[in-house]
């Protein structure tokens, strides 16, 4: 197959994207913000009974083996897997492609396969208080007991839908509707403005 | 108010969309039984107690659920998959 020739994406926080510390860091930074720009983000449905399936070809392509459990996840660094609705997944790989590695696989007795790389933005908050500030968005629990390593929510943010999966003991990656990207963006910022954060 | 998602577990009544009585039966789509058909648009129990409910977690996974929630005291008693079809267990 002849090599795609992709377009160079453009981030949509770029307006409001300026890297360096801001806010009140004089006591030191507390987060840190970024957006990891992933080249893949795909989004996998099992048919009903179809689960175990779809997991085992989640693991044959990308490695990488999903926990039981709802919203289990794991993450390997250049790829990340979670659960986010029942039988439903999200999968990340920082490079391009990973839709056309799934596409001859998951055959339609399976499942289906959404291509969301163009469709979603991927934030990193990282740092001592990145559970303080998300849990001034979010009503769910961030603590490591009750979100382990790796694992993956669903919640949103003033009807901004988001799906946020733990990537480190004090690190979370969020996934944020493009559209909806620069808004969030400059509401995470501001939210970080108290504890000191840097744009990486 | 909280509700326990069978998937995301407990989560704020806002991330979830009333989707009406989980007491309803529809007709059959080409059924002429009119006295059916207004039952089913019309007729409902407002019971001061245990309530079968629909509800969606548009908010999270997006599951619908059957959900018993009594309307006197904003009490959840049960959660459930609606996609199993079975009714939950208030009054009906």
């Amino acid at each position: 197959m002849a090599e795609q020739q992709l377009p160079e994406r453009q981030s949509p926080l770029e307006p409001d994207y300026h890297p360096g510390s801001h806010g009140n860091f004089e006591h030191g930074v507390d987060v840190i913000l970024s957006e990891t720009r992933p080249g893949s983000i795909l989004q996998l449905a099992a048919w009903p009974g179809e689960e175990k399936r779809l997991i085992e070809i989640i693991r044959k392509v990308t490695g990488l083996t999903l926990p039981d459990g709802a919203g289990g996840g794991t993450s390997s660094g250049a790829r990340a897997v979670f659960g986010f609705a029942p039988g439903k997944f999200t999968v990340v790989d920082e490079a391009e492609g990973l839709a056309a590695a799934f596409a001859g696989v998951i055959t339609p007795a399976i499942g289906t396969l959404t291509d969301l790389s163009h469709g979603r933005t991927a934030i990193r908050i990282a740092g001592p208080k990145a559970e303080w500030v998300m849990a001034k968005f979010f009503a769910i629990d961030f603590a490591l007991p009750a979100f382990p390593l790796g694992a993956g929510r669903s919640t949103n943010h003033h009807d901004i839908f988001a799906q946020i999966q733990r990537t480190g003991a004090d690190q979370f990656d969020i996934y944020v509707f493009r559209s909806f990207a620069r808004s969030f963006w400059k509401a995470l910022c501001h939210a970080s403005e108290e504890v000191g954060y840097e744009v990486q | 108010m909280l509700i326990t998602c069978p998937y995301c577990g407990p989560r704020d009544v806002i991330e979830f969309t009333y989707q009406g009585d989980g007491n309803r039966e529809r007709p059959q789509p080409a059924s002429q039984d009119l006295d059916a058909w207004n039952a089913y648009v019309y007729d409902r129990l407002n019971p001061a107690g245990d309530h079968n409910e629909i509800w969606q977690h548009s908010g999270g996974c997006r599951a619908h659920l059957r959900v018993v929630r009594n309307t006197i005291t904003h009490e959840i008693l049960s959660t459930a998959f609606a996609r199993g079809g079975h009714k939950a267990e208030g009054r009906s």
